[in-house]
């Protein structure tokens, strides 16, 4: 089980494809794992991320590379990995975090500070946006982030430009006394091309710099930080002008297109005869290449990805320019997307509608796994009809069919202040639940769940306690006992942790254990204030994959009563006999693991073990 | 290098079922071209994969590539790896000529048994495969897991899928068979190599035969269950036995019932109810009776 867990930092990498690892060559990599190479090529010492998709593999490449050159952690959350990287590059040495976007709204606070403070070894933070919302909340742009906090953003339009700009990142850090956020999107984070690799340069560690007056941040300070600030942002728009960052692409001069990130790859794609200035840094802008630019053409188009940046500020700056008039706001970019806006724009001729093809997909959303721990937590939660605020992880996809348990999903950890907020308006009648996964307690719920016992809050918090962060593909966190590199640590005990945050009734339950769980949910509800219930079982599918011998279904007992499908175990499916207009129930034994949840719930008792 | 490559970029989009392997073939067509010393890229979206959601993955090789995803209407071969989700891409294939492989094999998602209505079927693609190829007109259906299993070896099935795409592209046999090889744990080469060489003679016979026999070969629409008339649901309490215990009401899985002021259970919401009878089955007093009446078609 140790060799598990630890190979499982070491995706990626085979021993063969190790060997030689730190060598310069040609390798094809995803956009994820070049970012992590340019961070160890430019000698990163100090790293630590949240995991969180699309930016998760960052940090386990970055585990992949001997713990000698770096150290690489897992935080409990994105404000603590800044912060560590941020201590990192206080020490003296070039320091990274890697996030996903929503991410940043966490770690904000200390950006915001930090970019009045500056760096002194090299500070980067990688923030990789999802548009279209493959698997997020929203699809916030980072590079109005970068803005507001006014911290230059690179961003890079495929992986070898992903290895390249991480490296580059840490050298204007440190020239320009500044944090530096590298963008990357779901596509370049998980599109694989052949990058260019270099062997590792060696920083010498500069040491702690003595200067309270940078790197304590109270207002005194602060008032001289930021005309240093502005200053900077002036600074970087002139730098940003090389043709390094600003690539001026010659072409027709009757169009020319502004663009940058993967939208620069779908440009070269649909119109590869325009001209096109491709900005490696949205912020700051290089506002007089892009003025020249900007003149030599008769029409100027911009194309970006989310949010009208370089748009905003080229209208600002006195160039009126079209881009959102054309191309969308929301969604991911795709060839499509840039044809039909330029069809919009009268720039190219329409394509023939191509009539589709006449066919009905089949509708197949994501789904618990078979066996899922969270099933039975959701089983019980239903069987008490509460009113339960959500919270983030696998345990999500409880909120639709066929378990449909859920009514409120916000952000990582807000199910305990929003199960406080609706107790305390006084209106539910039914009892009210929070629940929350093992890693999203860890990463918000603390801080709520002390609120909750301070404002004596009549709630219920059930956590569901699988030993992993699962969602974004089963990566330790400080429950489960190991680092990043797989080694031993301390292990947060939960009734612990709990007890220590003033809750006086708190209970650990099997979640296999359907009637104890439903015992326990129940005696929780009653117990007037705070009450915990810890639904404790390993996830099925990490750090291991369980498969244990499979259960099967006596069909002659079964009354097609679909109890059973409540559970949404994927399992389950329905046979071809049909019993008063209803289907039998037959379980797929390749897929089953034998949990023997759907036995515990059977009202006829026919799901047994497989015998052979 | 069998043939010569060409400089637009050419575009494979294989997709597929969480856990079938996609990710692993596209690997393999991409250290294909990379032989080549082209210009590969690879292009997947993780995350709902683990969970059974679909795959995919685009595939762009050439001289230069641009886009990492394939533009509607552009995909030289779209390699299904399972029936429905190659009907899901379909109009990402070229209309000229792109070629749909597709495997015929059905993962039926859980999502298709979700409706608990009387009567209701497996809701997935009605469409057959013989219709679908009339309609695409270029390309291969296929049973892979089938032609695997008769070499021995079920799970060889998707380098089947490869030994038909290796056909429909321009590297030589010897590439895909290096790179299988290379590929493959030391146990699994002879199957493999078989199962790889078993696609291409299938692919090759299946050329030499006429499109109509080829379809003739091909399952029609399936003749799914017959038709199960409709009825519908009269729920009848008998209130002095109820005793307000809540327990149909908190166990009914549509959460079409609740307690009304006398606190004896009644149906709420009865567009929602499908006659499950659980409530019937659960409740300890015997008050609860479902009914499903036949629906009598009203005389024209
Ligand atoms: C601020 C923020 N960071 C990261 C994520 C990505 N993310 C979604 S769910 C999840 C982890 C959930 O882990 P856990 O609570 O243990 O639940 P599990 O998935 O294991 O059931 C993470 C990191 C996010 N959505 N928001
Ligand atoms: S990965 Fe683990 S937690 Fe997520 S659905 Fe599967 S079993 Fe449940
Ligand atoms: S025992 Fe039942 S619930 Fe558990 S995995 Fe098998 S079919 Fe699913």
């Amino acid at each position: 089980m140790d060799a598990k867990v630890q190979t499982k930092t070491s995706k990626g990498h085979d021993d063969a494809e190790r060997e030689g690892l730190d060598q310069a060559g040609i390798r094809p990599m995803i956009g994820n794992e070049a970012i992590a190479r340019g961070a160890w090529e430019a000698g990163v010492r100090v790293a630590a991320a949240y995991p969180g998709t699309p930016s998760t593999e960052i940090m386990e490449f970055l585990g992949t590379y001997p713990a000698g050159d770096s150290h690489v952690q897992w935080s409990t959350n994105e404000k603590v990995s800044l912060d560590v990287a941020i201590g990192g590059s206080f020490a003296g040495v070039r320091s990274i975090t890697a996030m996903k976007h929503v991410g940043l709204n966490v770690a904000s606070d200390a950006l915001m500070s930090q970019a009045y403070i500056g760096v002194n070894g090299g500070l980067v933070l990688v923030v990789c946006d999802d548009p279209g919302i493959h698997s997020s909340q929203n699809e916030q742009d980072t590079r109005m982030f970068a803005r507001f906090a006014q911290v230059p953003v690179l961003e890079p339009a495929d992986a070898q430009e992903a290895l390249d700009y991480t490296r580059r990142a840490f050298d204007i850090s440190e020239e320009f006394d500044t944090p530096v956020i590298l963008r990357s999107t779901t596509r370049l984070s998980h599109t694989r091309s052949p990058v260019k690799t270099r062997p590792r340069t060696d920083v010498e560690p500069r040491g702690f710099n003595e200067d309270t007056v940078k790197n304590v941040i109270i207002p005194a300070h602060a008032r001289m930080a930021h005309p240093r600030v502005l200053a900077r942002e002036v600074k970087l728009q002139e730098f940003f002008a090389s043709p390094e960052f600003t690539r001026w692409e010659e072409g027709s001069t009757e169009i020319g297109i502004i663009t940058a990130s993967t939208a620069y790859s779908y440009v070269k794609e649909v119109l590869p005869e325009a001209s096109v200035l491709k900005l490696a840094a949205s912020y700051p802008m290089a506002i007089d290449r892009v003025r020249e630019f900007y003149e030599a053409m008769d029409r100027v188009l911009v194309i970006e990805e989310l949010e009208p940046v370089i748009e905003t500020a080229m209208n600002a700056a006195g160039m009126p320019v079209e881009g959102k008039a054309f191309f969308p706001r929301d969604g991911e970019f795709s060839p499509e997307v840039v044809r039909e806006g330029l069809r919009k724009a009268g720039i190219i001729e329409g394509a023939e509608e191509q009539v589709p093809f006449p066919v009905t997909p089949t509708a197949r959303p994501p789904v618990l796994c078979s066996g899922c721990p969270h099933i039975t937590s959701y089983m019980a939660v239903r069987s008490v009809n509460a009113r339960v605020a959500g919270d983030i992880g696998c345990y999500t996809l409880a909120a639709v069919d066929p378990l449909r348990a859920i009514d409120t999903c916000v952000s990582m950890g807000s199910s305990i202040g929003n199960a406080v907020g609706f107790a305390k308006a006084g209106l539910e009648t039914r009892p009210i639940i929070a629940t929350i996964g093992d890693s999203t307690f860890l990463h918000g719920g603390i801080p709520a769940l002390i609120d909750a016992v301070y404002n004596n809050a009549n709630i219920t918090v059930m956590i569901l306690d699988n030993h992993i962060v699962a969602m974004t593909g089963g990566q330790d966190h400080p429950g489960t006992g190991k680092t990043l590199r797989g080694e031993e640590t301390h292990r947060v005990v939960f009734e612990d942790m709990v007890r220590a945050c003033g809750v006086k009734w708190v209970r650990k339950v099997d979640s296999y254990d359907m009637a104890s769980l439903y015992q326990a949910l129940r005696e929780a509800i009653e117990h007037k204030g705070v009450s915990v219930v810890i639904s404790d079982r390993p996830c099925v599918l990490d750090p291991v994959k369980l498969k244990g011998s499979p259960m099967q279904v006596a069909a002659a007992g079964c009354t097609a009563c679909q109890s059973c499908m409540n559970l949404g175990c994927p399992s389950l499916g329905w046979s071809e006999e049909v019993l008063d207009g209803y289907h039998k129930v037959r379980i797929d034994e390749t897929t089953c693991i034998g949990c023997s949840l759907c036995a515990q719930i059977c009202p006829s008792d026919c799901i047994r073990p497989v015998v052979n | 290098m069998a043939g010569k490559v060409a400089t637009k970029p050419r575009s494979v989009l294989i997709v597929g079922v969480g856990g079938q392997g996609v990710i692993m073939m596209s690997k393999v067509l991409a250290l294909v071209c990379q032989r080549h010393g082209l210009q590969v890229k690879q292009s997947e979206v993780h995350g709902m994969a683990k969970r059974g959601g679909g795959v995919f993955s685009h595939i762009r090789y050439g001289e230069t590539v641009s886009s990492p995803t394939i533009p509607k209407g552009e995909a030289d071969v779209l390699l299904a790896m399972e029936w429905s989700e190659g009907l899901r891409w379909l109009d990402f294939l070229r209309r000229d000529g792109g070629a749909f492989i597709a495997d015929t094999k059905r993962i039926v998602p859980p999502f298709a048994f979700r409706s608990r209505k009387y009567g209701s079927q497996p809701i997935y693609s009605p469409e057959a495969p013989r219709e679908v190829m009339e309609m695409v007109g270029s390309g291969f259906a296929l049973d892979a897991t089938k032609i695997a299993a008769e070499l021995g070896e079920p799970r060889a099935a998707n380098t089947v899928l490869l030994g038909v795409l290796s056909t429909t592209l321009e590297f030589s046999a010897d590439d895909w068979r290096e790179v299988i090889a290379q590929n493959v744990p030391a146990k699994a080469q002879e199957a493999n190599r078989l199962a790889f060489e078993a696609g291409r003679d299938w692919a090759d016979a299946s050329r030499a035969s006429t499109m109509e026999d080829r379809l003739r070969e091909l399952p029609g629409r399936d003749e799914l269950a017959a038709e199960i008339a409709p009825k519908s649901v009269q729920f009848e309490i008998t209130g002095e036995w109820c005793k307000g215990c809540d327990i149909c009401v908190k166990m009914c899985p549509e959460r079409c019932l609740r307690l009304n002021d006398e606190q004896i259970a009644e149906l709420a919401n009865p567009e929602a109810c499908t006659g499950c009878r659980i409530c019937e089955w659960l409740c300890p007093d015997f008050a609860i009776r479902v009914h499903r009446v036949p629906v009598l078609e009203p005389v024209a």
